[in-house]
């Protein structure tokens, strides 16, 4: 045993002189409890595989999760980690992210944890731009507390709640985010290991709040319609003429390449040039948008988080934004640092004051 | 005149034991940094000090109202004094509303300052005067000095171009400067402070040095005083002493608390009155390895302190009951996780916003019993502006050791009062450094190597703590109910209610000191009738009653709480030696209720919630009283009633009520729970 003293001054543990961390590392032995086919269970599969890739080690890694079906994940990683209270993982996580830039630190939550009950706290951490890597599994419904409507459901959704469906318009949570000033924003999709294990691996690159978005589904109360796997080389039956038709599938975003979709690329996201706004076109257009996350300016990626909100079956996915800018974290250790440049300062000193008087008694 | 002439003390002055002073204007003019300044240099010439702001809950409610008024009173004195005086000797009054406002509240044959610049026909009007109390007659009793303090002092700082306005502001300082004169007390410290103060702005700094110094040129000129008074030093123990006001004085605490732990301090805050300046002293202290964040509420205010924890900081969170209120979820997530938090509440007057700037006493319960499920917690209360470095020095203590939240009770009168503090020897200051985990502690059913995160000290019951980057100890904690020694996920009926009394255990073998009793005329048993107890910052005003009463050749003992949760092991068999347990408290009997639930002992409660701390004399008449009511008792005179009794207890009630003066805010209100007459258990 040692003491505190000056632990959390400089990066402690570290992989480094060890064999590098596997599978098995990021593993406990705690049963995994989720409904047979959840969407949970392949993203836990992902980030197991996922963690020992980025290369820190189970212990620089902590992963903290609200309440809910998705923010059970923690339990199955064998990191540190906090299951914490409804809605609010996005606070613990910011007292542990901010004091100890040694760290990795992961948050799990669900649509109703993270925009519901903890909308406030998700909204700030992204404006703040805290080093987080904010996984919010969207399965529409409330899972845990069997099947209410979210802040996601769609219009009409029938719950035990609302028999009759329900009344409130969703949120977009990449709109939401991108709203709030977030420097990272993707969306992914449970069924998809390869398109999820990449934007969780450009999230976890992401220096400051990375909100993936992974739409998850929930077969219990929410199932996502299963959906064509184009890189398995699988085509929809009827590719039929209309662009917002689902059997197109998400349309995926890639860095520097036109947004085109459909069987044939026959669809495409084409720009007006005098207004700027985004609309569908064909794939041949010359005017079909190429996508770039890096523009500074989040009103392109905030056009088409909206755009597939009127007009396309599925939402896109991919990164929609990843610009770069200080993290709260690294402000907040260079304010420490410039504070103290002869390390902490003398208690006696700030005891005494400058209005001490001697008294002899 | 060269400042050293300035501060010579005047020849012939009057020797006072001590004096009451209260400062009041309007909510801009400046009382509460001209109290503030009284009281230093009252406090660097050796007084003993205590002070008690009060300010209006808006921070600008109409000029000239009484609604505005702000005040600042003062009770400095040549001996140990506990509570800022029940009436001023002086009031300064900068306006008419001042005066109405503070009036009643003065000694007959009090003096009276106030600044005729403002008893215009609109001033009177606004304060709501029909006639001018200067020349009504009404203020007879007093002795009345009418001065142009704002002509004065805008004369006095015509060479510094300030706007007409802003020169009209420097008349605290001239009021400031006239009452330093009057009570012989050197300006030089104050004119360092303006100094620094104003440092940015030379033309202002200078205009308030000049009012300053004209003030007390002023006094020494005109002659219009008849007497210069003096409050010679107080003997204090020996030392060097700081003039300190309670928020600093936690702050101050939780720093030294965290330097003994050898940990960083970390702060997660959001701003609420009267807590507030905790954060901003926190804020400040950035080179002491203070790391302070302001959330965007209560509950991520608590979430980020209970983060940080839980990664090696002493985590801690302040607020006011409201907050409190956000916060009772997260605390009972710390209470399960069992990690080191202190949460400090300043309470201020409730329910909901209630009376924001006003104190008192009635989230006691909150704290106690405030959390769903069985999650107890540690509660310890300041008791006077100084103590808030050694309360929040021992909260820290418990949280550390027992790896525990433990709340931290203050109120807005601990707050916002100040009084002399000594400034304590680093070696003085105990260490309450843990050891961290660092490697396995256990063997799981193979016989490997393993961390329990819910084995633990057999002693104290604390589970070993092991934070994020400790190789080898990962492991997963939260709100769900853990299995013993591992800490996962358990339903186990069995294994629950064990966790449940093990976390109980745990609070309530926590090692706090015994009840101490103040009884000059014997020990528990062998000395007074009736012990009178409290908690938090009653132990000023009661500390005082007791003395005044005992003055009176009458008995009585004082014991006051530090630790509420758990209560000193020697409660009871203290209690149970007094005929009469009088319980005076700030709400309406929450105290009282407790220590019934706790010893079985009923006491005898003493209640009120008018926003103001008790008054020494409203105290020392209900001491006499329960004194008197048992000697009565013993000559057969009054029956007893039961304690307990709803009827008798309404009929007191009435009685009381009955027996109330008219309102006035000087008045000791019997409330609910005053058994004076039901004496006796
Ligand atoms: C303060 C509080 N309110 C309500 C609940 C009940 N509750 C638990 S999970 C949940 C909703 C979870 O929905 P979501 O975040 O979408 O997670 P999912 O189960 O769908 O993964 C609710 C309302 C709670 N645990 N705490
Ligand atoms: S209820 Fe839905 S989200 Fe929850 S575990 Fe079952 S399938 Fe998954
Ligand atoms: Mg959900």
């Amino acid at each position: 045993m040692s003491t505190v003293n000056g632990k959390a001054e400089e990066p402690v543990g570290g992989a480094s002189g060890r064999r590098a961390p596997t599978v098995a590392d990021f593993t406990t032995g705690q049963e995994v409890r989720w409904c047979p086919g959840c969407g949970d269970h392949a993203i836990l599969s992902t980030m197991r595989g996922l963690l020992p890739a980025l290369g820190v080690a189970p212990e620089n890694t902590v992963v903290v999760s609200g309440i809910g079906c998705s923010s059970r994940l923690p339990y199955y990683l064998d990191t540190y980690g906090i299951h914490s209270i409804h809605g609010r993982a996005p606070s613990f996580a910011t007292g542990i992210s901010i004091n100890r830039p040694d760290l990795s630190v992961w948050v799990v939550t669900g649509d109703g944890d993270a925009l519901a009950i903890g909308g406030n706290h998700l909204i700030h951490a992204l404006r703040r731009n805290v080093n987080l890597k904010i996984l919010l599994l969207n399965n529409h419904i409330y899972g845990l507390t069997k099947g209410q409507a979210s802040p996601t459901s769609k219009v009409g959704t029938i719950g035990p709640s609302s028999p009759f469906g329900s009344l409130d318009n969703p949120f977009n949570p990449i709109a939401l985010a991108l709203g709030a000033g977030a420097t990272f924003v993707a969306r992914t999709i449970d069924t998809d290991r390869r398109h999820l294990t990449a934007t969780l691996t450009a999230a976890a690159a992401h220096k400051g709040a990375a909100l993936v978005e992974i739409r998850q589904g929930c077969p219990t109360f929410s199932a996502i319609p299963r959906q064509p796997n184009r890189a398995a080389g699988e085509t929809s039956p009827a590719e039929s003429d209309d662009p917002s038709a689902p059997e197109h599938g998400p349309i995926r975003l890639s860095p520097g390449l036109p947004i085109v979709f459909g069987a044939k690329e026959q669809w495409g996201i084409v720009r007006d040039p005098s207004t700027g706004e985004l609309g569908i076109g064909h794939g041949g257009d010359s005017r079909v948008v190429v996508h770039d996350p890096g523009t500074q300016n989040s009103t392109y990626a905030y056009a088409l988080a909206r755009l597939a909100e009127t007009s396309l079956a599925e939402p896109p996915i991919g990164v929609y934004r990843s610009v770069s800018a200080p993290s709260f974290d690294q402000l907040y250790q260079e304010r420490l640092a410039t504070a103290r440049p002869d390390g902490r300062g003398d208690l006696r000193t700030l005891l005494k004051g400058t209005d001490s008087w001697t008294h002899a008694g | 005149m060269p400042t050293e002439q300035l501060s010579e003390r005047p020849e012939g002055a009057r020797r006072l034991e001590n004096v009451v002073i209260r400062f009041a204007g309007d909510s801009g003019d400046g009382m509460q940094l001209t109290g503030d300044r009284f009281g230093a240099q009252a406090a660097a010439i050796g007084n003993d000090v205590a002070t008690l702001p009060n300010y209006p809950a808006e921070i600008r409610a109409p000029a000239g109202t009484v609604a505005g008024v702000s005040s600042y009173q003062l009770h400095i004195a040549d001996h140990d004094i506990r509570t800022p005086g029940d009436q001023p000797d002086v009031l300064v009054a900068m306006n008419p509303a001042a005066l109405k406002a503070n009036v009643a509240e003065l000694r007959p044959g009090g003096v009276i300052i106030l600044d005729t610049d403002a008893f215009t026909v609109l001033g009177l009007e606004k304060a709501g005067y029909d006639v001018d109390p200067l020349t009504d007659g009404s203020l007879d009793a007093f002795q009345v000095h009418g001065i142009n303090l704002t002509g004065f002092a805008a004369a006095a700082v015509a060479d510094h171009n300030l706007k007409r306005k802003d020169a009209a502001r420097t008349k605290n300082m001239f009021a400031l400067g006239l009452v330093s004169w009057m009570f012989s007390q050197p300006i030089e410290d104050t004119i360092a402070y303006l100094h620094k103060r104003f440092a940015s702005k030379p033309d202002v700094q200078a205009a308030n040095v000049s009012a300053l110094r004209a003030g007390w040129i002023y006094g020494e000129a005109s002659e219009a005083f008849a007497n210069v008074y003096e409050v010679k030093p107080a003997p204090l123990p020996a030392g060097t002493y700081r003039h300190m006001k309670g928020n600093k004085a936690v702050a101050y605490g939780l720093v030294a608390a965290a330097h003994q732990a050898g940990m960083p301090l970390f702060l997660g805050a959001y701003p609420i009155t009267p807590a507030s300046e905790i954060l901003h002293e926190l804020s400040a202290l950035a080179s002491n390895d203070v790391r302070s964040f302001q959330a965007e509420d209560e509950i991520a205010a608590i979430g980020a302190a209970i983060g940080g924890s839980y990664a090696g900081m002493l985590g801690v969170t302040v607020t006011s009951g409201p907050g409190m209120a956000l916060k009772a979820e997260a605390l009972g997530l710390a209470v399960i996780m069992e990690l080191p938090l202190v949460i400090v509440n300043v309470q201020r007057g409730g329910p909901s916003t209630g009376l924001p700037t006003k104190t008192e006493q009635s989230d006691l319960l909150q704290a106690i019993y405030g959390r769903h499920g069985e999650a107890p917690m540690p509660v310890i209360a300041v008791r006077s502006a100084a103590d808030g470095f050694d309360a929040a020095m021992e909260a820290a203590r418990i949280a550390l050791a027992y790896r525990t939240p433990v709340i931290l009770l203050s109120d807005a009168y601990i707050a916002n009062g100040s009084e002399p503090w000594r400034v304590p020897e680093i070696e003085e200051l105990p260490f309450i450094g843990i050891d961290l985990a660092t490697e396995p502690n256990g063997v799981d059913a193979e016989g490997n190597p393993v961390f329990l995160p819910y084995a633990r000290d057999p002693i104290t019951l604390a589970r070993p703590l092991a934070i994020p980057g400790t190789p080898g100890l990962t492991h997963r904690i939260g709100g769900l109910e853990k299995a013993d020694l591992t800490g996962a996920v358990s339903y186990d009926p069995d294994n629950h209610d064990l966790m449940i009394r093990t976390r109980q255990s745990k609070i309530d073998g926590i090692d706090v000191p015994p009840l101490e009793v103040e009884d000059p005329s014997g020990p528990p048993g062998s000395g007074a009738d009736v012990l009178v107890i409290g908690w938090g910052s009653t132990w000023g005003p009661i500390g005082e009653a007791c003395r005044q009463v005992r003055a009176e050749g009458m008995k009585v003992a004082q014991a006051h709480l530090r630790h509420i949760v758990p209560l000193p092991a020697n409660l009871a068999s203290v209690l149970s030696e007094y005929h009469t347990v009088l319980v005076p408290e700030m709400n309406l009997g929450q105290l009282a209720g407790h220590l019934r639930r706790e010893t079985l002992i009923d006491t005898v409660g003493y209640n009120q919630t008018r926003g103001m701390p008790f008054r020494t004399a409203e105290l020392a008449s209900v001491i006499t009283r329960v004194i008197q009511g048992i000697d009565e008792d013993a000559a057969g005179a009054a029956g007893t009633k039961p304690v307990g009794d709803v009827g008798a207890r309404r009929a007191a009630l009435s009685e009381a009520g009955a027996a109330k003066p008219a309102a006035h805010a000087g008045t000791a209100t019997a409330t609910q729970h005053d058994g004076t007459r039901e004496a006796g258990r």
